[in-house]
């Protein structure tokens, strides 16, 4: 699993340059709209910053010719980007009824414990975790399926977690 | 197959024939395995012909809708001028389904050339494949298999040297169930938050950019090639039971149950048998309650109705819920049926797009009473007003997640009363003893 | 055999179908709702979310109606009539969801009636009353969210919000400045803004009337008065030459506020918000009360039939030069002209103006250049438009200072007159040596007619009374005429426009009564 570790303080520096900027502009041709890239672009604000910030919102916003709030609105509603900064290991943990009922919960209470976060939301002091539940991942039959950042975890139990966590340097 | 368990004599190992097989990923593997050969006969065949064959073979969509899929089709007139577009939904979000997500991650290609020859029915140049954001394996392997098809030819400007154009493009989601509506879906291809639209217009008049458009699910478009190659008698035939349900279907399997996994079987198969027999029954020590046979918005069915059920559209009907999305949650008698239900209405809260007031504030609601009657500060006016919630929320909103929050809360409450009952101390709400407490 | 058809003269008409709604038939062009069609039947079927100026949401749930033969209730605004619908609306099974929906409503609302301004006027307690729950069934706490100030003149009150989305689709629709947003889902969401981005829109304030109760607020009328103990007077508003049609909300005798008032031809349902906030002068309280007759050094109080007579005596024989406000009445401007006809002279009038900014999702619709209500009226009745005020002021002349801007009046262009009238609201510094002052009610206080920048001709009504003994502008302009002999005294405005309509060919035919709500344009259009 490799992550990078974002330095949240620092200010901000444009996403849509060089590279990136070429990435955005090759899906252009995909859509009739500018405006559909939305999603995209912010996936890769996303990717280079490790959240969404109001100033990544302005520029998805500025390089999409939308307005910010516009951009915000589109943000809010779909819950994998972050809007606030995260731990370098972003774990999210599906505790909706399938999983629910093969034990998921006993798994979140294992990451709050191993990763020393103690409570969802917040990140651990190291600034290396941060623990949430997430609704169904759709890998009911390999419960509990875990997601840490974008890798996908299945079958994990609540024995299982302290190796993960070992593993996530 | 039963994957990840090994294949089981009872199934019919369509779409799920190479589950767990790495070598039928790749483009040549796949082809080794007879892929493409559908599309290729395909482009040889005018669109009508093609919607004729999916017609008479009762192919009926997998995302949980049932509606047959050449009917579908043939919504989508062929030389109207303007832009018409597929979207294939690999939304997958509904709890208790994760068959999509094995059809794209063991045989991509299968649903690669699903949408080229459904986009080439429609008339549409273009495909977009909205794949969730947490498929992350289902995401690279679909990227890889697109690449691969386009590097040889196979969809692009000329697919397969036929002068013909289809390009399938992937679509990342970010996490909305919602956007598994298909109005939903259209709306957040176009950048917008994914709140579903009012109907009509239908997709086939004014969908995604306001053009005619169709949505099937991954499941539906996988079973295409093999309808092509097979024909529309070989997919009817398959059924076990009645006209109206036909092929195969992928339930996939979860909960408190000895085998979890994805089982292609015909239509018609016996749920007795598939339960106990192909997923191996309950766990060591334990035995069934309750079992919801098609994802979360279906209606709870107790064992008595499960074990009397015929696996097609019809069979879950005349047993207390549906067929829905085939996605089945076994709940054991170790389980708070209260509580699982307080956790089924959060889901839908958490998912509601707010745009209606009864679901943007009766999921809500829903959820505070029931998790205060999980918590055993439920009152009897609560079950009463729980019902009435419900009855708000159903019928009288643009899409049915609202219809969907208040399904299982009605089901459970109907068929799981005295384990309400047990939690309940109070006949009514009395603001003093709150406070006083 | 080819036959050429006749090129017709005939307007193609709509296809219509007929429907009935709650036992009325009525008959609508193809592809109206059936909400629409009901206002066509007479009947107001409860909604929020809908608003004829904006795009179709169908989100609040509110307008569910039993349509007979189809399986489901019909939101009202989201379904077209159809030929043959027999379209219930108080039955049982539609009587129910939209209780369901008013229950939902209020689910998360404060209660806060007793404190909220829109009290009176919103729309959840009118239809709560008509058909919502008598009591609440919330057993849980509800969800609170803080105040936020959007800008510019307003005010959302989170809470109290039930999410219709009409301030998101006015600001991305219609002023095409998509400033607003919603955020969040499910019972999180709520309208929202982006850092730094204000409501500053220069027809923001509209999001206000819009807001069907009180989550969007005006700043400037925050806690001033219960809505039960306003009048309202169908006016126009004095701004500039647009001529939006505007209700003046008074209490006591004091304008409280301006709000739009509907017109197809002029504003749809809008209003900017340099109109909307500009009102405090009609409430100056530094306005002349009485006639003011020189004695000296000084001006003293006489009666008006003391005052009319020295005005004629000072005016006869002379030739005049009026120097009129470009916001007196049509009528007004008329007998002005009159005198101006009567005694040989000129009259000029001056418009302020400042930057436009138009409504883009309305053709034709903005704040005007011309920051005046009457400049087109007053070019039309024969007045000089000018930009310096008294220039053409021959020695010799009276003049005539009828309300004008008099800020760039010097002693010597006064010296110049043989004598200085002041016809006004307010009496300027540099006009108290004037021989006589005679005090007049301003547009809010009288009847009369504007006419916009094209040309229309709209009436507006008296919203409160003149202080003192200040009186209608055209009634002391008439008694004048009338005093020289020159003219007749009015008790009327309708009078006086009869008059002009019989006596200026771009009013012919013209009377208040078909001046209606609406207004007219005159003939020859817009000048």
């Amino acid at each position: 699993m490799t992550a990078v570790t974002h330095d949240h303080d620092a200010p901000y520096q444009p996403v849509f340059v060089g590279d990136r900027r070429k990435e955005l502009d090759a899906l252009f041709p995909l859509y009739p709209t500018k405006m559909a890239c939305i999603l995209p672009a912010l996936w890769m604000v996303q990717e280079d910053r490790g959240w969404i910030s109001d100033e990544g919102m302005a520029e998805v916003a500025d390089v999409l010719e939308l307005t910010p709030a516009y951009v915000k609105g589109v943000v809010t509603f779909y819950t994998m980007y972050n809007t606030h900064p995260v731990g370098k290991y972003l774990i999210q943990v599906c505790t909706t009824t399938p999983c629910n009922i093969c034990g998921a919960e006993d798994v979140v209470g294992a990451f709050l414990e191993h990763t020393g976060c103690g409570e969802l939301g917040i990140t651990s002091a190291d600034g290396r975790f941060t623990v949430i539940e997430v609704e169904c991942l759709g890998a009911c039959g390999f419960a509990t399926p875990v997601m840490i950042n974008e890798g996908f975890v299945e079958s994990v139990t609540a024995a299982r977690v302290p190796e993960i966590v070992a593993g996530l340097k | 197959m039963g994957y990840p368990h090994p294949s089981h004599a009872g199934e019919t190992p369509v779409l799920s024939q190479y589950f767990g097989d790495q070598d039928g990923i790749g483009l040549d593997g796949w082809r080794k395995r007879g892929g493409y050969d559908g599309l290729q006969k395909a482009l040889s065949m005018s669109p009508g012909e093609i919607v004729d064959v999916v017609k008479a073979s009762g192919l009926r969509g997998r995302g949980g809708a049932g509606f047959p899929t050449g009917i579908k089709w043939s919504f989508m007139k062929i030389g109207d001028g303007k832009p018409h577009y597929l979207c294939c939904n690999a939304d997958e979000s509904e709890p208790g389904t994760f068959k999509d997500r094995e059809i794209m991650r063991w045989t991509p290609h299968a649903l690669v050339e699903g949408c080229a020859i459904g986009a080439y029915a429609i008339g549409a140049e273009t495909a977009y494949i909205y794949i969730r954001g947490e498929f992350t394996e289902p995401l690279i392997r679909m990227r890889q298999a697109v690449r691969e098809a386009y590097d040889a030819g196979i969809i692009g400007r000329n697919a397969m040297g036929t002068g013909k154009r289809i390009d399938v493009v992937i679509h990342k989601g970010a996490g909305a169930y919602i956007c598994g509506e298909e109005t939903a879906m259209m709306n957040s291809i176009e950048g917008r938050r994914g709140n579903p639209r009012i109907k009509p217009p239908f997709p086939a008049v004014s969908g995604v950019f306001a053009q005619p458009t169709t949505i099937n699910n991954v499941e539906t478009l996988a079973a295409v090639p093999h309808i092509i190659m097979r024909g529309a008698d070989w997919y009817k035939g398959m059924s076990l039971s009645s006209p109206k349900s036909t092929g195969s279907k992928l339930f996939s399997v979860c909960g408190n149950i000895a085998k979890p996994g994805n089982y292609e079987v015909t239509m018609g198969f016996s749920f007795r048998d598939f339960l106990y027999d192909l997923c191996g029954g309950p766990l060591p020590g334990r035995k069934f309650k309750a079992v919801v046979p098609g994802g979360i918005s279906v209606p709870i069915q107790t064992m008595e109705e499960a074990e009397a059920t015929k696996m097609d559209y019809e069979g879950f009907i005349e047993q207390g819920s549906m067929l829905g999305s085939g996605g089945v949650i076994v709940f054991d008698d170790q389980q708070n049926m209260v509580k699982q239900i307080a956790r089924a209405a959060r889901f839908f809260a958490h998912e509601s797009c707010a745009q209606c007031t009864q679901c943007r504030e009766g999921t809500a609601w829903t959820t505070k009473i029931m998790e205060r009657i999980r918590d055993g500060e439920g009152t009897h006016e609560d079950l009463d007003t729980l019902f009435s919630i419900a009855d708000n929320m159903t019928g009288k909103t643009i899409c049915v997640l609202s219809d969907s929050c208040a399904v299982p809360v009605v089901s459970g409450i109907n068929k799981f009363r005295s384990e309400f009952e047990a939690l309940i101390k109070k006949p009514k709400f009395h603001a003093v003893t709150a406070a006083v407490a | 055999m080819a036959t050429t058809a006749e090129p017709t003269t005939a307007v193609t008409q709509p296809k219509m179908v007929n429907l009935t709604i709650e036992g009325r038939p009525v008959s609508v062009p193809e592809g109206t709702s059936i909400l629409e069609a009901g206002k066509r039947a007479g009947v107001l079927i409860p909604h929020y979310c809908y608003h004829p100026g904006l795009s179709i949401a169908g989100n609040c749930r509110m307008c569910l109606v039993d349509v007979e033969k189809a399986p489901k209730l019909a939101p009202a605004c989201a379904t077209a009539a159809a030929e043959g619908q027999v379209v219930h609306i108080y039955t049982e099974k539609a009587l129910e969801a939209r209780k369901g929906v008013l229950e939902m409503l209020l689910i998360n609302h404060p209660l806060d009636c007793p404190i909220c301004d829109k009290s009176g006027e919103c729309e959840l307690q009118d239809f709560t009353y008509q058909e919502g729950p008598a009591e609440s069934r919330l057993r849980d706490p509800k969800r609170f969210n803080p105040i936020e100030d959007f800008g510019g003149d307003v005010l959302y009150t989170t809470n109290r919000c039930i999410l219709c989305t009409r301030c998101v689709r006015f600001m991305d629709e219609i002023a095409q400045d998509t400033v607003l947003n919603v955020t969040e889902r499910g019972d999180r969401a709520l309208i929202g803004k982006f850092e730094g981005k204000d409501l500053t829109h220069a027809w923001a304030g509209n999001v206000i009337d819009l807001c069907p109760v009180g989550a969007l607020l005006s700043k400037d009328s925050l806690n001033k008065a219960r809505s039960w103990e306003l009048d309202h007077a169908p006016s126009i508003c004095p701004g500039c030459s647009q001529g939006c049609n505007i209700s003046i909300d008074t209490r006591d005798n004091m304008v409280i506020r301006l709000r739009p008032r509907p017109n197809e031809n002029v504003n749809k349902y809008f209003m900017c918000d340099t109109g909307r906030l500009d009102y405090r002068w009609i409430n100056r309280q530094d306005r002349v009360e009485v006639p003011l007759m020189r004695r000296g050094e000084s001006l003293a109080a006489a009666d008006w039939d003391v005052a009319i007579p020295a005005t004629a005596a000072l005016l006869d024989g002379r030739r005049v030069f009026v120097a009129a406000s470009p916001n007196l009445s049509n009528e007004t401007l008329y007998l002005l002209a009159q005198l101006i006809r009567a005694n040989g002279g000129t009259g000029a009038f001056t418009v302020p103006t400042g930057p436009e900014a138009p409504l883009p999702g309305v053709p034709d619709l903005s704040l005007r250049a011309d920051r005046a209500a009457n400049g087109d009226g007053a070019a039309l009745l024969g007045f000089r438009r000018t930009t310096g005020l008294l220039d053409g002021l021959t020695a010799g002349d009276v003049l005539v200072v009828a309300d004008a801007d008099a800020a760039s009046i010097t002693p010597a262009q006064l010296a110049l007159a043989a004598a200085v009238i002041v016809i006004g609201t307010t009496l300027p510094e540099n006009l108290r040596t004037a021989a006589i002052v005679l005090p007049i009610a301003n547009y809010a206080e009288e009847d009369g007619t504007f006419t916009n920048l094209r040309g229309r001709v709209q009436r507006f009504s008296q919203a409160k009374a003149a202080p003192g003994m200040a009186r209608p502008s055209w009634w002391v302009v008439g008694d004048v005429l009338a005093a020289l002999g020159k003219g007749n005294a009015y008790y009327l405005a309708s009078e006086v426009f009869a008059a002009m309509a019989a006596d200026v060919s771009a009013f012919a035919g013209m009377t208040y009564d078909a001046l209606g709500m609406r207004g007219l344009v005159v003939s020859g259009g817009a000048q």
